[in-house]
């Protein structure tokens, strides 16, 4: 039997003020929190809350064998808290028919997969802590940031506790296998790896109202013969898409919640069931997969070079990661929520000259100054905890020696009171 | 195909952008094999470079019952009179010259151009390198507007320098949309742009180069750098050029405290601008209103991050340049600021502008005017 699993990944970028550099050293609050708001409640208004509401009727008509999975990041979740509490309720039902699965991603979506594993390890945790408090669940899956993966990656992640990653069905990786099995890393064959249906899930995204496009199905009844029409050994067709296509890159009178809502009476006529990322990751892989260099679903190159390509983003990515271990000291709630917001791969992408997404900037060169005018004041603030001019090295061993000296206090005042209680009798 | 030109300027003896634009005009369009050009100016001097089209002096025309009549070959006191004289050189031109296509630059030419028609039969396209309103911003003289208008009425085409310009066209001028294009302006190839290299200073160079006068949006350039002196020392501020508004620019200067860090050094010629520009870190243009401004590209050629305002023609080609608003004073300082701060930001701008101006070639500018050449021929 073959199976459809459906992901949705939701993240609403950082938006940053206008953070001019007198301000440096002054002021330090650097979110438009207006903005933030705004998109915030339009994309729930418009996509969010009508895919989820789709999505749980699904479930309920299809009874309950249609499953899907999530992939918010918990930025996100805060939001959503804060602004759209009523699609927290409508994802906690999600949660509660079983049927669904919220994956792990990086806490606020950052590339700290490429540049710091302990800061990776750390939002990966996080996320996952969140997800747990809202909705009680757990996952053994990973949407790492822009479905990022690599060989290197993947063994952090798996040491982390991810058996299963989800990453991009890319050419340069697959060549001409297919990306509707289940593959294995070649590093460690028990981590299992799932791929994106390029084809299919960028069709729906950008094309579903084109009717001139025939590469793509414009109704649930031409998806499920698609699907039937592949080859029997192809164990699962993975659609994952930002959750936006519903309602935004397609809007509601395309007929897009329509389609969606049809595909489980087709496909279950056809024999073609759902699965979650970690049911379909059960199978047994066909292959192991080699993946040296980072891939992404992101750009023509299905890597990192649409966030990290030019110079400003790597300056830009340089300086943020060079005070991680400093930030990792600092106790600061105020200075740990700043670092976190600051790591959205958003900022990057803002900064590319071609490719900048929806970019509230008018150049990437505005976008560079901006950011890098807030993290001149951020960079400053950290300096003041965990002074620069003091090697990273030196820093540890000076904390370690201070630790040593605290639990030697520690034990020397309980040899005092142990001393005393015998004296006592 | 021939094309008779009207212009007023021409190198070495230019005065302003229209100079430059008329010759990077000229040479682009002189490379397709199949073109022409006779460049009518009312002085030459003899020591233009004619290898590539056909100067008439207006200047040596024998008008029937004036004899030649003399022009300054400037913008004098008498401007008017001596854009009626050119009328006149040029209703003899429309008879005695052999041409398919009339071309006038600007305003001053528009009656010759339109005189020409009437007498050839020939169709008449102008260009507009500029308009009163930019000039004026605003306080259009009836005259000059009256002139303008009457020439973009009898024009068979119409082309602006930038969509800016081609919107003051339409808007202001009525035209019909379909009747004007854009056609942006380029800059010519600089042959020894490499031998321009910046000098390494204990200073940050902040270069002003142009007329210093209200269009060109001096005092947004003083402003901003009393702004980015405030929060950090080490950038020096230029204001090179001369103009009606350098007294009061002094002034500003040091009414705000920063005089000991501003230099004006006056009019600049021929290798010393590109130097200047070369060892500057950043080139402001802060202009009010531009119809293109070939400035910046120069800027750009020699390797200098640029900022421009929204407000000029050539915001609308470039990627690899900080566009701000020319009033924006904050958005200005904080680029500029950045630019001193980051090195990554200057070899950006840098490396990639030249590598992007070296792209806007005059050649192109010529086939998208031969293009309308033939269009409407057509008609």
């Amino acid at each position: 039997m073959k199976n459809l699993c459906f992901c949705f990944q939701m993240h609403v970028p950082t938006r940053l003020r206008r953070y001019r550099f007198p301000e440096i050293g002054q002021d330090h609050y650097y979110y438009d929190d207006l903005q933030t708001e705004e998109l915030t409640e339009w994309i729930v208004n418009t996509s969010w809350l009508p895919l989820c509401r789709t999505l749980a009727e699904m479930i309920r008509l299809s009874k309950k064998r249609f499953r899907c999975a999530f992939a918010i990041t918990g930025t996100t979740l805060e939001l959503l808290e804060q602004y759209a509490p009523e699609l927290i309720d409508v994802l906690k039902q999600l949660a509660e028919t079983g049927c669904t699965e919220f994956v792990a991603t990086p806490y606020s979506y950052s590339l700290a997969a490429a540049y710091n594993a302990s800061e990776f390890a750390s939002q990966v945790e996080m996320q996952r802590g969140k997800v747990s408090e809202m909705f009680g669940t757990s996952t053994t899956t990973l949407w790492n940031t822009e479905l990022l993966y690599d060989d290197e990656s993947g063994a952090t992640a798996y040491k982390l506790g991810y058996k299963t990653v989800m990453t991009e069905g890319a050419k340069h990786v697959l060549a001409w296998k297919s990306p509707n099995r289940v593959y294995q890393s070649c590093v460690n064959s028990r981590q299992k790896l799932l791929l994106r249906n390029m084809a299919l899930s960028d069709g729906l995204s950008f094309h579903f109202a084109d009717p001139a496009w025939k590469e793509c199905p414009h109704d649930a009844g031409q998806l499920a013969s698609l699907l039937a029409s592949l080859p029997e050994d192809d164990q699962v067709v993975n659609i994952w898409m930002g959750a936006e296509t519903f309602g935004i890159m397609q809007p509601a009178h395309t007929g897009i919640f329509d389609f969606l809502k049809a595909i489980p009476y087709f496909a279950l006529e056809r024999n073609i069931g759902f699965t979650t990322p970690s049911e379909a990751a059960r199978q047994t892989a066909s292959e192991s997969l080699s993946v040296p260099y980072a891939m992404s679903w992101a750009g023509e190159g299905k890597d990192l070079s649409v966030y990290t390509g030019n110079d400003l983003q790597q300056e830009a990515l340089q300086k943020l990661y060079a005070v991680t271990e400093r930030v990792h000291l600092c106790e600061d709630k105020n200075l740990k929520e700043n670092w976190l917001q600051l790591q959205d791969i958003n900022h990057l992408h803002y900064m590319n000259h071609t490719e900048h997404g929806r970019s509230n900037y008018e150049s990437a060169y505005d976008a560079f100054i901006n950011y890098m005018n807030v993290l001149a004041d951020f960079l400053q603030l950290v300096d003041e905890q965990y002074p620069t001019t003091i090697g990273n090295e030196e820093l540890n061993s000076l904390l370690q020696t201070i630790r040593n000296q605290e639990d030697e206090i520690a034990a020397l005042k309980q040899q005092l009171k142990d001393l005393k209680r015998k004296k006592k009798k | 195909m021939k094309t008779l030109m009207f212009g007023w300027e021409f190198p070495p003896h230019i005065l302003g952008g229209l100079g430059t634009a008329s010759y990077g005009l000229t040479r682009g369009m002189a490379e397709q094999p199949d073109l022409q050009i006779t460049f009518v100016l009312p002085r030459p001097q003899g020591d233009e470079d004619q290898s590539f089209l056909r100067i008439i002096g207006a200047n040596s025309v024998y008008v029937p019952g004036r004899g030649c009549i003399e022009f300054s070959g400037r913008y004098p006191d008498n401007l008017l009179e001596e854009t009626g004289n050119y009328e006149a050189v040029a209703s003899v031109l429309a008879r005695t010259e052999d041409f398919d296509i009339i071309h006038s630059h600007d305003w001053l030419t528009y009656p010759a151009g339109v005189t020409a028609k009437r007498l050839s039969g020939k169709p008449l396209v102008i260009h507009v390198h500029a308009t009163d309103f930019d000039r004026s911003r605003g306080n259009v003289n009836p005259t000059v507007y009256g002139i303008e208008r009457r020439g973009m009425d009898e024009a068979d085409h119409i082309m602006c320098v930038s969509n800016l310009t081609r919107q003051t066209v339409i808007e202001k001028y009525g035209q019909n949309p379909d009747k004007v294009s854009t056609v942006h302006n380029a800059v010519e190839p600089l042959a020894d742009a490499d031998s321009f290299v910046k000098h390494p200073r204990k200073d940050k160079l902040v270069t002003f180069l142009g007329r210093i006068t209200m269009q060109k949006g001096p005092e947004y350039f003083v402003e901003a750098a009393a702004r980015v002196l405030r929060k950090t020392s080490g950038v020096r501020f230029v204001m090179a050029g001369s103009g009606d508004k350098m007294a009061e620019m002094v002034d500003l200067a040091a009414r705000l405290g920063i005089a000991d860090r501003f230099h004006f050094p006056g009019f600049m010629r021929g290798r010393q601008v590109q130097e200047l520009l070369a060892d500057s870190d950043v080139y402001i243009m802060p202009s009010v209103s531009e119809p293109f401004g070939i400035s910046p590209l120069e800027a750009m050629q020699v390797g200098c991050p640029t900022i421009i305002s929204n407000q000029s023609g050539c915001a609308e080609i470039l990627t690899h340049a900080i566009k701000t608003d020319y009033w924006d004073i904050d958005a200005i300082a904080d680029a500029v600021y950045a630019i001193v701060k980051y090195p990554v930001l200057y070899h950006s701008l840098s490396v990639l502008g030249k590598e992007e101006v070296n792209n806007i070639r005059w050649y192109d500018a010529g086939l998208k005017v031969r293009a309308i050449y033939d269009r409407v021929l057509r008609r």
